[in-house]
């Protein structure tokens, strides 16, 4: 037998199952929270999803000192007052007002000659539409996602831990969506990206644990519910090593990024750091506290059939 | 040395030789995306000029191939024009110089005049308009075969009477052998037919030694000029190609970092699967850009992303494998069989979680757009490779490599002595 040496190896560990109730209140009280600043905050939309203009100004002159003397020029040449924002080697621009492209024109041309002659920009324009389009295309997409994922892990393992798996992501991506919100982080078409990225991250961290509860089944007697706890729990250590270290690896990447790479994927970056640590996190301490939960309420039906047998 | 050791070494050495020998071909054949790269990108909506005229799905891919042959026309390397939906239109090119000359360009609805060489000096060709677009009736182009089995282009008219007045006037050239009525898109020259003689009536054809395709192409020209379309601005976006070009840099060196920092973490933690693994990795990184290159895919920002997820995949392939083989030997059974065994049963978990993930990239694909879309290409393209490299080419090395006898010490894979647990 493989796994003969079953009982022995928890014992004396830490039981995920046993307290899954406090990361299960963990988690409801974060969504809740994310819930609640949502409903208050909503969302700090970007031009992507809010239409609008919004213009990414890298220099090589620092004009941090400037700030006043850029807004005159704004003003003076009738561009109104966008939110500024003024870094050592980059200024940033948000546009309520679609900029057309002659205004466009005359802005690129007016910094240039009047700021930096090396600025190099980024502008990017979205009409009210548009906007709202992209909007419900990342939602429709997560949902038809998400069914296609549950119609598969139902037919590969059962519909259990297809519901089980489903709520950790959308646990994961709604996370993400909190946090953003909390710290008014802005909300880009990247950031979707970065969402269904962790997506696809966090239905691949749980299934590989669903896989090894499902193996240990096939080989553990069940009896009674404390065997199935057993074997879940189990399944989490067994596989816990395998978890943390590929979620460290992921981590290193998405860290990486967020400190060396791109300024103009510094959000994507944390979005995606986010989303891995939950998506971890909710691999283990959710997912399959979730199934057993959901497997439990099963348990009345083979009772009977177990003490109607004796 | 044993033919395993021998089939071992000799993939090895063949497969740096490849990698190492084809990645600058490789890495400098990636068409990057304007976001790393400057350049812009411009989602138009397509409305009808005058009122009451409709947007046809013909009218939409023609305005989209005039689009292109403008943007060519300018000079700019490879445009991607491309029609979505009903009305729309996406342009996308990348390194573009001069910016606001390509978007004036594009954004003239296309222009279909008729001219000829009316009162023009003899080095001037067709100087004088005599046709525009709305003198046409709306879709009034057709194509007929001749009895010659030649095909012949019919046109309607607004007016019969203008254009029996030009034609008049314009056979009255055939003296100088400029008796021709151009065909004008832009300032592009399509056809000049001649004319021979008065045409009083509302019906012209053109005849000539069209092809069918060219008189297609000609009739489907004519009849969007008879209803050009108006093109607004809905979605751009621009990049300088200073902060495309910074943005590139800096990301491909995160990303350079952070692989050899995994890389040395599989190394040192798992240390014979981690080595092999890290070649697997290496060579999976190389076919994915080749990968790239033969779908003609562009890389950008959000793809950068789905290569990073995706060597996150790679890693939890080798880590799920070299996990398995690990737990088959502390339970105390031999390397060469807990090898077997690991592998075999890491398998199937592999393919659940990397079928799972293509799921959601596949609906991603059918449902997105723009670099939604871009993104589960390249997620879809790294599940497939990474199934092929870190499933099978891993387990085939490591396998040839236990069985040559040459892996005697459990340590070699991870695990030491005290841990395995005695049968």
């Amino acid at each position: 037998m493989r796994y003969s040496g079953f009982g022995n190896i928890s014992e004396g560990k830490f039981s995920f199952v046993k307290k899954a109730r406090y990361f299960f209140i963990f988690s409801i009280i974060i969504t809740a929270l994310g819930i609640l600043t949502l409903g208050i905050f909503g969302l700090n939309y970007g031009v992507d999803f809010k239409a609008g203009s919004s213009v990414d100004i890298s220099l090589k002159k620092d004009l941090s000192s400037k700030k006043a003397d850029i807004e005159q020029f704004l003003k003076d040449n009738d561009f109104g007052s966008p939110g500024l924002t003024v870094g050592a080697s980059r200024v940033t621009l948000r546009f309520d007002d679609v900029l057309s492209d002659q205004k466009e024109r005359a802005l690129k041309q007016g910094f240039t000659e009047k700021f930096d002659k090396n600025a190099s920009m980024e502008v990017n324009t979205v009409d009210v539409e548009i906007a709202k389009e992209l909007q419900t295309n990342a939602l429709k997409a997560v949902l038809v996602a998400s069914i296609g994922i549950v119609i598969y892990v139902s037919i590969r393992f059962e519909w259990r831990f297809a519901v089980a798996a489903i709520v950790a992501l959308l646990h994961d991506a709604f996370i993400v969506i909190s946090l953003f919100s909390i710290f008014r982080l802005e909300v880009n078409l990247p950031f979707i990206v970065a969402v269904l990225t962790i997506i696809g991250y966090s239905i691949n961290d749980t299934i590989v644990i669903f896989d090894r509860i499902r193996e240990n089944l096939r080989f553990a007697k069940l009896k009674t519910h404390e065997d199935i706890e057993k074997v879940v729990n189990e399944s989490i250590w067994q596989t816990l090593t395998r978890s943390v270290n590929t979620v460290m690896t992921v981590i290193v990447a998405a860290l990486c990024l967020l400190i060396f790479g791109s300024v103009s994927i510094k959000l994507f970056s944390l979005a995606i750091l986010f989303g891995l640590i939950s998506g971890a996190y909710s691999s283990i301490f959710i997912a399959s506290p979730l199934w057993l939960l959901l497997k439990s309420k099963q348990k009345p039906k083979t009772n009977v059939k177990s003490s109607a047998a004796s | 040395m044993n033919r395993r050791l021998l089939a071992f070494i000799l993939i090895i050495a063949v497969s740096i030789g490849v990698v190492a020998g084809f990645s600058k071909w490789v890495v400098n054949d990636v068409k990057l995306g304007l976001d790393l790269k400057g350049g812009f990108e411009i989602l138009y909506e397509a409305q009808p000029i005058e009122a009451g005229g409709k947007v046809t799905k013909e009218s939409l891919i023609e305005t989209a191939k005039s689009l292109e042959s403008r943007a060519n026309a300018t000079g700019v390397t490879e445009p991607e024009v491309t029609t979505e939906g009903t009305n729309r239109i996406r342009v996308k090119i990348a390194g573009v110089t001069d910016e606001n000359k390509v978007r004036d360009v594009l954004k003239k609805p296309a222009e279909l005049t008729f001219r000829s060489a009316r009162g023009c000096a003899a080095d001037k060709g067709y100087c004088k308009i005599e046709l525009h677009g709305s003198d046409f009736k709306q879709n009034g182009a057709d194509v007929r075969q001749t009895n010659l089995n030649e095909y012949e282009i019919t046109i309607k008219m607004k007016s019969a009477s203008k254009f029996a007045e030009i034609t008049r006037e314009i056979a009255k050239l055939s003296a100088s052998g400029t008796n021709q009525l151009a065909i004008y898109l832009d300032e592009k020259m399509l056809s000049a037919p001649n004319v021979s003689g008065e045409i009083p009536s509302t019906d012209a054809s053109i005849t000539g030694s069209f092809t069918r395709e060219e008189a297609y192409d000609l009739k489907n020209t004519i009849n969007l000029g008879a209803l050009p379309l108006k093109l607004t601005e809905k979605y751009s976006q621009s990049v300088g190609a200073t902060l495309g070009k910074l943005s590139l840099q800096e990301t491909v060196d995160a990303g350079i970092i952070g692989t050899v920092l995994i890389l040395i973490f599989m190394m040192v933690f798992y240390r014979l699967p981690g080595v092999i693994a890290s070649f697997s990795i290496a060579v999976y990184i190389w076919l994915l850009l080749l990968g790239f290159n033969l779908i003609h895919a562009t890389l950008t920002l959000p793809g950068i992303a789905a290569f990073i997820l995706g060597i996150g995949i790679a890693v939890d392939a080798n880590i799920i494998m070299a996990e398995r083989i690990r737990e088959e030997l502390r339970s105390g059974k031999s390397i060469m069989s807990s090898q077997k065994a690991g592998s075999k049963s890491s398998f199937r978990t592999i393919i659940d979680a990397h079928v799972t993930t293509a799921i959601a990239a596949l609906v991603l694909f059918f449902i997105g757009v723009g670099s939604v879309k871009g993104f589960a290409v390249i997620l879809l393209l790294s599940i497939i490779i990474s199934i092929l490299t870190n499933v099978f080419f891993s387990r085939l090395l490591l396998s040839l490599i236990v069985r040559s006898g040459l892996v005697k010490k459990k340590s070699y894979l991870g695990v030491k002595e005290s841990e395995v647990r005695a049968l």
